[in-house]
């Protein structure tokens, strides 16, 4: 495990302003956080930017790869306690790599109704796309190799951290 | 020994039985049923998980209850479900149990939900289909002779934790047939397992088995006396087949010495719930009173079902 250059809270602190201004005035707004890494994140965006209608998604039951690997040992409930018919719902991920993740979140958001618009953010975007999914806010954007995997930590009082591991 | 449930990585390949399963693996189908649960309370109740399976209710015994649980379990993870009631009377049962089972496995089925009469069943068809290089296709157990009913033991146990959040505290007492109970015997296995301290069996002397005690449970002839201070009251059926011979009375006489009252769920703790796993006998072996009370937990039991059978199977179908 490296220690990377990137200071995952000046990054967060980048993403909040980039969100509550592209966001500021939408009606109907709601914050939806990934697990695990994603969840943090939505949690905090919601309570720095007073946005009520937090949710949380686990996407196990909706990966492209149980037939690979199984269903995911740490299966979380996800939370959706708002009507998501006709909301707007940003979709907040720690990191945007493949798009996979994000494909499996927005057919488990639709599995609870219908939103008016559903936009993503991620902390860092690290390339390698193998869909079409591109984010509407980004705090930072590297090219990582495929053997490579940045994660998001969060200390006891709250405060993030980016490492790579090697896989 | 190697549990015959488990693979080489120590997943579950199979459902049999709860005895002998490690508790992580119990508390796992527990921790995913709970997603399960809250997918059931959505505008969509589907998961695309076991799309393009193909999952086959065996049902050698007649069961609509389990066989619909199973049923509708299978629908909301995606897969295609198909039932056959099979006849359990043809003479070399054996044979052509596992002549079934190979022909069904041609038509490329990935798992058997299997309900049958003959204890062991259920083993017999998993062990066939190892020892013919068939070890992608899961069983799970739906209730076998008086073995083992692992699903209604696991949903117990999911039921027993979601209102009683720790096992390691717990007073649990199982009350009835135990005799010809494979609900009984499961729920026994799921908690010593799961580290219930004390585990009451309640009955009269002809529908208990021998050798509960080795499996740590004590046991009471006397109804009032081991209710007295308990969490959990598991109330099990009492089938009426059982009155024709000599094992019983009457009903009237069984409601009398082991029917569940008011008044004798007021020996148990104030707090105590009240299990069932259906279909019921009011006034025989539990008042209406009980059954409709506050402290029934009957009715969340069947739909806590549903969530555990779809853990159940979407574990097996990925291991």
């Amino acid at each position: 495990m490296n220690q990377t250059e990137l200071d995952a809270e000046a990054l967060y602190t980048q993403l909040e302003l980039a969100v509550g201004a592209g966001l500021a005035g939408t009606s109907r707004l709601a914050i939806v956080g990934i697990y695990s890494g994603g969840a943090w994140i939505a949690e905090r965006l919601a309570t720095s930017l007073g946005i009520a209608d937090l949710g949380y998604v686990d996407v196990s039951f909706y990966r492209d790869d149980y037939a690979e690997r199984g269903l995911h040992a740490e299966v979380r409930p996800s939370q959706i306690p708002f009507d998501v018919e006709g909301a707007t719902i940003l979709l907040v991920d720690d990191v945007l790599y493949t798009g996979r993740t994000t494909r499996a979140a927005i057919n488990t958001l639709f599995d609870y109704g219908r939103p008016a618009r559903v936009m993503l953010a991620a902390l860092v975007d690290r390339g390698g796309r193998q869909l079409p999914v591109a984010p509407d806010f980004v705090a930072k954007t590297i090219t990582l190799a495929d053997d490579q995997q940045l994660v998001l930590q969060k200390s006891d009082d709250g405060l993030f951290s980016l490492t790579i591991d090697h896989a | 020994m190697h549990n015959p449930q488990l693979n080489k990585n120590g997943e579950l390949q199979h459902l049999i039985t709860l005895e002998g399963l490690p508790p992580a693996v119990i508390t796992r189908i527990l921790d995913t049923a709970a997603s399960f649960v809250s997918v059931g309370d959505r505008e969509v109740k589907k998961v695309p998980l076991m799309r393009g399976k193909s999952v086959f209710n065996l049902f050698f015994e007649n069961s609509t209850r389990t066989r619909t649980t199973f049923e509708i379990a299978s629908k909301r993870l995606s897969a295609d479900v198909i039932n056959l009631n099979i006849s359990a009377s043809s003479a070399s049962k054996g044979e052509s149990l596992l002549d079934t089972i190979d022909n069904l496995a041609a038509m490329h089925a990935d798992m058997f939900v299997v309900r049958h009469a003959q204890s062991g069943a259920p083993y017999l068809i998993a062990r066939h289909l190892t020892e013919t290089n068939q070890d992608h296709v899961h069983v799970v157990n739906a209730g076998d002779g008086r073995h083992a009913h692992p699903t209604q033991g696991l949903l117990d146990m999911y039921t027993i934790r979601h209102y009683k959040k720790d096992f390691r505290n717990l007073t649990v007492a199982i009350v009835g047939d135990i005799l010809h109970s494979r609900v009984a015997r499961s729920d026994i296995h799921g908690l010593t397992t799961l580290g219930v301290p004390e585990v009451r069996a309640i009955g009269p002397r002809t529908l208990l088995p021998g050798g509960l005690e080795q499996m740590g449970v004590r046991v009471f002839n006397d109804m009032n006396e081991g209710l007295k201070g308990v969490d959990v009251i598991i109330m099990l059926r009492l089938q009426n087949e059982r009155m024709n011979g000599a094992l019983l009375p009457s009903a009237q006489e069984y409601f009398k010495s082991y029917g569940l009252t008011p008044e004798r769920l007021a020996l148990a703790k104030s707090d105590a719930i009240v299990m069932h796993p259906g279909p019921m006998n009011r006034g025989v072996e539990i008042d209406s009173a009980v059954a409709d009370g506050a402290q029934a937990v009957i009715l969340p039991q069947v739909t806590f079902g549903i969530a555990v059978r779809m853990a159940v199977m979407s574990i097996l179908a990925g291991s």
